[in-house]
């Protein structure tokens, strides 16, 4: 622009500092200590933060106690551990029963089993964080690891001994019960949502509603203590499921409702153009639902998706009250053997680190999805 | 309509049928199986044990409560009753703590951003039970009331729970409380004054001078003029416990403790995310109209942040008190701990459970209608 005469001439600015560097001091400066309160903040913050530092660290690592001696029938030798309880951590409880707390009762040579189902779980969570998989095909990918994960713990083909599942325990039971919860429930949740929403079967929808807010609004215990104590009055006498499998059937009716409310939200922030055009081309109903909506509404809802299993993989925790061998069971079990008793700390702690691992990796993803697709939307 | 498949009416109403005749055929499958197996094991239905005696020893209880005497009934009413205690503190210290940390968050101060965070990160990640399990623990693993924990001489925590001094409460008391009452309706009338004098004249008379007699002076002189009654029972170690004061024991501790950093965590993203979600225009246009610092937020940013964070927050209220029911796992007597008793000592499981259904309904129901209604009413209208 250089026809500036017929514009007013602007009033001179007056002069200013010049911006703060970028040096480390100038960040300490804007960040750390830029007012008298902030300043007062960061010392006092900074002096309480040293401390439990400090604290923790010589308690978890300079003065804790790695491995203790076994006397001649193998029971652990604690005294050395009872006498520096509170100044240091006694870590040699989980060297003791790592293998208990990670695989419960399995049968100790078999364990390698559980082991590999652990790594496809993983596995099966990597893969599907991936866009590229995101296809129709992916289904067949989750059909193929959860048959392979029932194949290698239940046993008796291929040569391999049968284990059945009240002999299972640990961290593949809190991975079943969420991801089987996921894979039962997510299906279901469709059908719940899409029941939901529709105008032409008043009926359906009042029972979709009714099973919703039903689910939705008692605690996750009450429905695990129905299908322990009622479940077994529901089914034609000498019928008998066992608990893991009841215990499994109400985390996916559970999910399922949540699930659905999740979806209903993909739903309804789909513009209605979408349906209407769809409409227009004269498609049917499922044609309209399977090819138009559910693809876009599903990826809109994949981060809020990814948050609620990261809720049932944390309350796979409750089926302790019930009594079945989860992670956290296992834990408590561990603890029962008498020598190890007064360290529930360093156990508890050991559980929180496995269950914040996978907890954080899924939410860090979560986030990291959210942010790309939002990109992808804003102009 | 036409008996024909091409017309949808016809189709939904046959899909209909097809579909409740479906559900109705499974649900009669259901109660049937259920009834015969009632039958052969001798189970008696109905809740006719609501009104024999309970026996069931409960530890703490907010109305009197006798094992050998009491129904059934009289001991669910004790469970709900401190479900509805431990979940009515709970929101209120986690609402507290929450928007602090929320706050903390959007702090510019580097270290407080960072400390927040973490908080927020870990607390989340963390199965709710198992921090039940760590603070009772913690809570058990104190020294015994002989070697208590003070502060100053009033306050003591042992593995029994923590010893609080209470207020001898007399007559003044009550009649400076109703007076802080008179207190707050004053308060609101002088507002209302104060807004509709603005309105008509432009000028707007002071209100908080007002607000503080009527809320503090009014009260005070009233309990001086009674005779400024003030005694603290204070808890006192005679033999092997504590006597006197208030206890709180360790398993409502340990719940409450546990739910209000917990729910915290995800109150302080709610509180976050909506004053985030109002755009610095809002204030900058604001401002550019005159209105002071405390207007615009009050008038413009609060109002348009609420709308964000009212509906989460409710969530987070109804799932705070339903995960108070995992006090059953660390003994403390709700709804669900009474109740699970209750249904192992009658053998009458499907009454025990519809008992503790039907509770957590009502509660979240009547929530979940107002919540409805509230969205609806200040939800943006699109065509």
């Amino acid at each position: 622009m250089s026809m500036t005469s017929s514009v007013a001439r602007p009033l001179p600015v007056p002069s200013r500092d010049a911006p703060a560097g970028a040096g480390a001091l100038a960040w300490l400066k804007t960040n750390l200590f830029p007012t008298w309160i902030s300043t007062a903040v960061t010392l006092a913050l900074g002096y309480i933060i040293v401390r439990i530092i400090i604290a923790f660290v010589s308690w978890a690592l300079f003065n804790a106690i790695w491995t203790v001696p076994y006397s001649a029938n193998g029971i652990a030798q604690t005294a050395v551990c009872q006498n520096i309880k509170g100044i240091g951590a006694c870590w040699a409880v989980i060297a003791d029963k790592y293998r208990l707390i990670l695989f419960g009762r399995y049968p100790y040579d078999e364990q390698w089993r559980p082991a590999i189902v652990v790594l496809i779980f993983i596995g099966l969570y990597a893969v599907s964080a991936m866009r590229r998989f995101w296809r129709k095909e992916l289904v067949l990918i989750w059909a193929a690891a959860l048959t392979v994960v029932g194949v290698l713990m239940w046993g008796g083909v291929f040569g391999l001994p049968v284990v059945s599942d009240d002999q299972w325990g640990g961290l593949p039971i809190t991975l079943i019960l969420a991801t089987f919860g996921l894979a039962f429930g997510f299906p279901l949740a469709v059908l719940v949502a899409l029941g939901r929403r529709s105008t032409h079967l008043p009926a359906v929808k009042t029972l979709c509603v009714v099973y919703v807010e039903l689910i939705r609004g008692v605690p996750l215990i009450s429905v695990l203590f129905m299908a322990s104590v009622m479940f077994p009055l529901f089914m034609p006498a000498g019928v008998n499921i066992d608990k893991l499998l009841r215990a499994q059937i109400a985390i996916i009716l559970f999910a399922a409702a949540y699930l659905a409310e999740v979806v209903r939200g993909g739903l309804q922030a789909l513009p209605k153009g979408q349906a209407e055009a769809a409409d227009a081309l004269g498609l049917s109903y499922w044609k309209k639902t399977g090819f138009i909506v559910l693809p876009q509404a599903l990826r809109l809802v994949i981060p809020p998706l990814v948050n609620t299993f990261i809720g049932f993989f944390k309350d796979t925790s409750l089926v302790l009250i019930i009594g079945l061998f989860d992670l956290l069971t296992m834990g408590k079990v561990a603890l029962s053997d008498p020598p190890w008793q007064s360290f529930s700390t360093e156990v508890y702690i050991t559980l929180a680190l496995i269950y914040i691992a996978f907890c954080f990796a899924m939410s860090r993803y979560s986030r990291g999805l959210e942010r790309e697709l939002g990109a992808s939307q804003r102009r | 309509m036409r008996l024909s498949w091409s017309d949808p009416r016809f189709r939904a109403i046959v899909w209909q049928v097809v579909i409740l005749g479906g559900v109705a055929a499974v649900v009669w499958y259901l109660i049937h199986n259920t009834s015969q197996n009632l039958a052969s094991r001798r189970i008696a239905t109905g809740f006719g044990f609501l009104t024999r005696t309970a026996g069931i020893p409960i530890g703490e209880s907010l109305i009197s409560y006798n094992p050998a005497e009491d129904t059934y009934g009289r001991a669910l009413l004790i469970g709900v009753l401190n479900t509805l205690k431990v979940a009515v503190v709970g929101i209120v210290l986690a609402t507290i703590l929450g928007t602090l940390i929320g706050i903390g968050r959007l702090s510019k101060n580097w270290l407080m951003a960072r400390l927040t965070a973490f908080y927020v990160e870990t607390i989340r990640d963390i199965p709710l039970l198992l921090q039940l399990l760590f603070w009772y623990t913690i809570l058990q693993g104190l020294p015994a009331p002989r070697n208590a924990l003070s502060i100053g001489g009033a306050v003591w925590l042992s593995n029994r729970g923590l010893k609080l001094p209470t207020l001898n409460w007399e007559t003044a008391h009550t009649v400076a409380l109703l007076m802080f009452i008179v207190g707050i309706v004053g308060t609101w009338w002088w507002n209302r004054r104060a807004r509709l004098l603005q309105e008509a004249t432009g000028d707007r008379p002071a209100v908080w001078p007002v607000a503080v007699g009527m809320l503090l002076a009014l009260p005070l002189l009233v309990w001086a003029v009674l005779g400024a009654p003030f005694q603290w029972d204070v808890p006192a170690l005679h033999g092997f416990n504590f006597t006197g004061g208030a206890n709180i024991s360790p398993e409502y501790f340990a719940l409450l403790l546990g739910l209000v950093t917990y729910t915290a965590g995800y109150i302080a993203e709610i509180v976050r995310s909506g004053i985030q979600a109002v755009p610095m225009g809002q204030w900058e246009a604001a401002g550019a109209l005159g209105l002071k610092r405390g207007a615009v937020l009050r008038r413009i940013v609060l109002p348009q942040a609420l709308r964000v964070i009212v509906p989460p927050m409710t969530s987070q209220y109804l799932n705070l008190i339903k995960n108070s029911s995992l006090a059953v796992a660390i003994g403390y007597q709700d709804l669900v701990s009474v109740a699970n008793t209750t249904l192992n000592q009658t053998g009458q499981a499907i009454e025990g459970i519809a008992v503790i259904m039907a509770v957590y309904l009502t509660i979240s129901l009547s929530i979940s209608l107002f919540m409805n209604w509230y969205n609806a009413h200040i939800a943006l209208v699109e065509r």
